[in-house]
């Protein structure tokens, strides 16, 4: 796992061309696209792996003892170990499929939550949390007369952890954070947060959607209780995520959905649950996006996360560079040293939305909103901004078409 | 659509020199809404006198499509009854516009016509993008 790969070249011209929608043109002109932070693409072993699954081994999996059921199952569970692997977890007992970060929190918030949060106690997050991170806190903590908090920010979008030991004092249960920014590309000290929550005695929920597909994750040396991601943000098919637990605490939470699966025997008067992880694995799963999940994991470990995270970070400082160059681009967040591949700018007065609009036509595709980050927003005093994300196939000769689209915009709007 | 006809000189006349913007001191009528996707937000204030829109004025934050929608929208309004407001209906104000729109900014052109409609009913009658109730 921990292996040091001898440097080497990855040829990410070469990437790209196994990415089909790059075959296309968008209003006559190349697909450029940098969203990523919202899904990524995705690349022909991954598109063929689901038709591969449909046309020859569609079957359901843990039931039919026939080829192409095991088929199926083997392949499913082979997931679960490539997961496993990729976060250092201990073993497939402590990994969970779910529908995305967005359920694994909700898993979390429920199973766990509604077990081990009473009146009066605590969840602390960060002003710098998608929306998905805060609303299933905020429903458990309604339900349970607990209260949110919120590890606060600094002018450079960085988490301000000089007070998290006072914020840490009292009955905090949780403390839940993302490991890297969605608008921001800040990239969270979870270590270290998880060291001083652990010594107030509250556990860590990490939100990995961000950085599980942009560097090397490591759940034994982050200490983290829970880390939760996504697929479909790491070149796999929408609708399958991952949740790691530590075994003790899934084994001790009730689940979250019943049904058919999760259970060991059912009787009308009550039934008893299936072992962890398929304790939580209710009803038929996604079975044909978890197995071609596990083809983008292969996809992404070929090319390495030395590479990616290094083709990512250049990218950035590529980006801000060209950005800051443009009379009237301000930027958010820390220096390009200290991100992902994540830029959010605003561009004079000019509406997001008019921005993302200009920049459509020149065939660039960008984020333009709150990002499902309105605290983080309103914090910054700020409605909207504009949000070029990077990833593997993206090259420096997009920026350039970028930073031209930008402004085209500025021409268009202030004329 | 190409860029030069969504962003038309009309359109960003509009944008650039709002028409009827601001609030109003004593208005009859105050309805506000913001659009969730990208946090927009608009208030559009009604003087009503004898029945008809004696003033309009409306404020927030918007893009180019939204603003220049709210711009062109109150001036339609003008000197019209309630009852002329009430009739006047999405395809009304896309064809102030005179653009087309993707899904998404359907909700920006069409979020100060969903105010007005708050205002002037009382309760929200329409939703953006789906049909008017005749």
């Amino acid at each position: 796992m921990r292996a040091i790969a001898p440097e080497r070249r990855v040829d990410f011209a070469a990437i790209r061309k196994d990415f089909p929608i790059f075959e296309q043109k968008v209003h006559g002109k190349p697909l450029i696209y940098l969203d990523s932070t919202a899904t990524t693409q995705k690349p022909r072993a991954v598109i063929e792996e689901l038709e591969r699954y449909y046309r020859t081994y569609n079957a359901n999996i843990h039931r039919g003892v026939y080829a192409i059921a095991e088929e199926a199952t083997r392949r499913y569970e082979e997931v679960r170990e490539k997961v496993a692997r990729l976060l250092n977890a201990r073993s497939v007992h402590e990994i969970i499929f779910t529908r995305g970060t967005t359920e694994s929190v909700n898993l979390v918030a429920n199973a766990w939550g509604r077990k081990n949060v009473g009146p009066g106690d605590v969840i602390l997050l960060t002003e710098m949390e998608h929306h998905s991170n805060i609303v299933p806190w905020q429903i458990l903590v309604q339900e349970r007369g607990a209260t949110l908090r919120a590890i606060p920010i600094d002018a450079e979008g960085r988490l301000d952890l000089s007070g998290l030991d006072t914020l840490l004092q009292g009955p905090v249960k949780l403390v839940s954070l993302t490991h890297m920014s969605n608008v921001l590309g800040t990239v969270n000290p979870v270590a270290e947060v998880a060291r001083r929550a652990h010594a107030q005695g509250a556990l860590v929920f990490v939100d990995g959607a961000q950085s599980v597909p942009h560097f090397e994750v490591d759940v034994r040396e982050l200490g983290c209780d829970f880390l939760a991601f996504s697929g479909h943000k790491m070149l796999g098919p929408t609708g399958v995520g991952a949740l790691y637990g530590r075994r003790a605490l899934l084994e001790a939470m009730p689940p979250f959905l019943g049904g058919g699966e999760m259970i060991r025997e059912v009787k009308l008067e009550g039934s008893t649950w299936n072992d962890v992880p398929w304790k939580f694995e209710a009803g038929t799963m996604n079975i044909a996006d978890t197995i071609a999940f596990g083809t983008a994991i292969d996809y992404v470990r070929r090319i390495g996360y030395d590479a990616i995270a290094a083709h990512s970070r250049g990218l950035a400082a590529h980006m801000m560079g060209a950005l800051e160059e443009i009379p009237g681009v301000t930027i958010y967040g820390p220096p390009a040293g200290e991100r992902g591949g994540i830029v959010a700018f605003t561009l004079d007065d000019i509406h997001a939305h008019d921005v993302a609009t200009v920049l459509d036509h020149e065939g660039v595709a960008v984020r333009a909103g709150h990002h499902c980050a309105m605290p983080l927003h309103a914090k910054l005093g700020l409605t909207a901004t504009t949000r070029a994300s990077v990833y593997v196939y993206n090259l420096p000769s997009d920026i350039e078409v970028l930073a031209e689209g930008v402004r085209k915009a500025k021409q268009v709007f202030h004329r | 659509m190409s860029l030069d006809d969504l962003y038309r000189q009309e359109i960003l006349d509009h944008y650039q020199n709002p028409r009827n913007w601001g609030t109003l001191d004593h208005p009859d009528i105050t309805a506000v809404d913001s659009n969730p996707l990208c946090g927009d937000e608009i208030r559009i204030d009604l003087k009503i006198e004898d029945g008809k829109v004696a003033a309009v004025r409306f404020s927030g934050k918007g893009c180019s499509i939204s603003r220049a929608a709210a711009s062109m929208l109150s001036e339609a309004v003008e000197g019209k009854t309630l009852e002329e407001v009430k009739q006047i209906s999405r395809e009304d104000v896309l064809d102030m516009l005179g653009i087309e729109l993707g899904p998404v900014r359907l909700k920006c052109a069409l979020l100060a016509l969903k105010t007005l409609k708050v205002g002037v009913y009382g309760v929200q009658q329409s939703w953006p993008g789906e049909d008017e109730e005749e």
